[in-house]
């Protein structure tokens, strides 16, 4: 037996190593760290020291790189032009990334979405972070940031940059982060095709490239269109860029699905800085937007110039009038009840009733006030125009421009 | 360049040993270039700079259990820098430790030409464990880019020949 084992002592150490070492990886592989949530994983110790070894250095050798460039920069070459640029270009990152969420609010108010009420996520607070170190290896597509937990970042938080999503903080060392890329194949967000509102996966592969899974075969996707997040993955808020369609080809696990090829908006494989987003604030759309549809007219309203105040006892003069020298057009209620009902200086207060109909204003029980003079909505109605469509907005008398307020118009 | 790998006697073979510092400070430095430098530079993710150190150690050492101590070490913290299970390069860098360091008893693979075809060889044997692996214990089922891989062992395989070279000169004759 003793022989043995000084013989084969070489493959037989082979063997208990590799044995180990699968077991090792067995374990991690079957096994959450978390039995409560088994998504969750935790930091292998192995990995929180190597990292822990190895980032003090890179940050030391990006912080000295970084003197010695800012030193030759800012004290010798163009000192002031350089700081100006350096501001000018966060505004400018800073204003492409509202851009874009503007563009999606936009996008979002026009199909009226906003009337389902539910939350809707936007970017609250983010961290910049330097990108210190990579996994170094094709098949694993990871980048580390020099800000950890001690900078208030956790798991799963959306890292950007003002181009595009970069990926999302895998794990979290007291000063640095682990941050898995769109394009590693364990990556995924949720997407949506920009003009066609195609919703789909977004994964990577081993090669690096990032596909667009999950989309019907059968619907139609033109190549150069965006890609933007759709928030649905609860990690990336929603409407940010995430790249441009590049290929459709039809996926060969699923012949029913297509695998639609991305450009990522953001350059990968050459990033240097990155927001980290640490916050996402939630808004509700407010209860105008929530009462109903928005009617055309509404917004006509709100946005055409006001009415002249009329004078309170006009306006039921000319309504008294109107009925009496008109008899064949009868107010019109809906259409008065729109017009702007304002207090008067010097005249009696109306009430405005509030509910439904804000324009609905309640009469006062004055007995009839003097007789209108002609108002333009007489020589309306005789003249042709008085048939025309547009002759109901002009034939509400106490439309027209009337006399200052407190004046009582001549006879 | 020859590229003949020629039979030598165990009597004549030279086996080498390194000082603590090189022996901890070379795999590490590797590991650092490895991680460090392609966020800049993508192009230098074609290279393994651990599982060149590996086979240089293994073969220099020319002990098979050095060998795969050396490379489960390199390869484990490899691993803890990619988001992948922690194992992967490690079987895989084990196994080309142990393979190297036998291979070295038994051939001469000092000269240039032998060096770039053991590099080649042993690079598309590393990719080979390591997707074997991949996809029995980790499940992956991403194809294989032969084409691609073929030129990472190229490029490994040219660049081994002067990186052994450098190396060369903090061998120390046991």
């Amino acid at each position: 037996m003793e022989s043995f084992f000084s013989r084969y002592k070489n493959p037989l150490l082979l063997m208990a190593v590799l044995f180990v070492q699968v077991i090792m990886l067995a374990t991690q592989v079957k096994r959450p760290d978390d039995p409560k949530n088994p998504s969750s994983g935790g930091t292998r110790l192995i990995r929180v020291w190597a990292v822990n070894i190895i980032t003090p250095i890179e940050r030391g050798f990006i912080g000295t790189g970084h003197f010695f460039r800012n030193t030759w920069h800012n004290y010798i070459d163009l000192h002031d032009v350089r700081n100006q640029n350096r501001k000018l270009q966060a505004e400018v990152d800073r204003l492409r990334m509202e851009q874009a969420k503007l563009k999606e609010d936009a996008e979002q108010s026009r199909r009226l979405q906003n009337l389902l009420g539910f939350k809707e996520k936007f970017i609250g607070k983010t961290v910049a972070a330097q990108v210190i170190g990579s996994s170094g290896s094709e098949q694993s597509r990871v980048i580390y940031i020099d800000k950890g937990s001690h900078d208030g970042l956790k798991q799963d938080m959306a890292v950007i940059t003002p181009d595009g999503i970069v990926g999302k903080v895998k794990e979290v060392y007291f000063m640095s982060s682990q941050v898995l890329v769109i394009n590693d194949r364990d990556s995924g967000a949720g997407v949506i095709l920009e003009k066609s509102r195609l919703q789909g996966d977004l994964h990577g592969s081993s090669q690096g490239e990032t596909v667009v899974k999950n989309v019907m075969s059968d619907e139609k996707v033109d190549v150069g269109e965006k890609v933007i997040t759709s928030g649905g993955d609860r990690i990336y808020p929603k409407g940010l860029p995430v790249g441009n369609v590049t290929a459709v080809n039809s996926d060969s696990d699923k012949p029913l699905f297509l695998s639609i090829s991305i450009k990522p908006a953001a350059n990968l494989s050459r990033l240097e800085e990155v927001l980290v987003i640490t916050k996402m604030t939630e808004e509700l759309p407010n209860a105008n937007q929530t009462a109903g549809p928005i009617r055309a007219a509404d917004i006509l309203a709100q946005r055409l110039p006001t009415v002249p105040k009329l004078p309170e006892k006009a306006v039921e003069n000319a309504n008294d009038k109107t009925q009496e020298k008109i008899p064949r057009k009868q107010p019109n209620d809906a259409g008065a009840s729109t017009q702007p009902q304002r207090p008067i200086s010097g005249g009696p207060a109306k009430k405005v009733v509030s509910g439904a109909n804000p324009g609905v204003t309640e009469q006062s029980s004055k007995p009839a006030a003097p007789k209108l003079p002609k108002t333009k909505k007489s020589a309306a109605d005789q003249s042709p125009q008085a048939t025309s469509p547009k002759s109901t907005q002009t034939d509400k008398p106490e439309t027209q421009p009337m006399p200052a307020s407190g004046e009582k118009p001549p006879e | 360049m020859s590229g003949a790998v020629t039979y030598t006697s165990r009597e004549e073979i030279d086996v080498h040993r390194f000082s603590w510092g090189i022996s901890v400070g070379i795999p590490l430095l590797a590991i650092f270039i490895q991680v460090f430098f392609p966020v800049r530079l993508d192009f230098l993710k074609v290279f393994d700079l651990p599982l060149l150190v590996t086979i240089f150690f293994a073969v220099a050492r020319r002990k098979p259990i050095t060998g795969l101590i050396t490379g489960a070490l390199i390869g484990t913290v490899q691993d803890a820098f990619s988001s992948q299970p922690i194992g992967l390069n490690g079987i895989a860098k084990t196994m080309i430790g142990y393979l190297a360091s036998s291979l070295g008893v038994r051939l001469d693979v000092d000269n240039p030409g032998s060096r770039f075809l053991m590099t080649v060889g042993f690079y598309l044997l590393h990719r080979f464990i390591y997707t074997v692996i991949d996809i029995g214990l980790v499940g992956a089922s991403e194809p294989q880019n032969w084409g691609h891989l073929l030129f990472c062992a190229v490029c490994n395989g040219v660049l081994a020949v002067p990186l052994f070279a450098l190396l060369d000169r903090f061998k120390q004759r046991s």
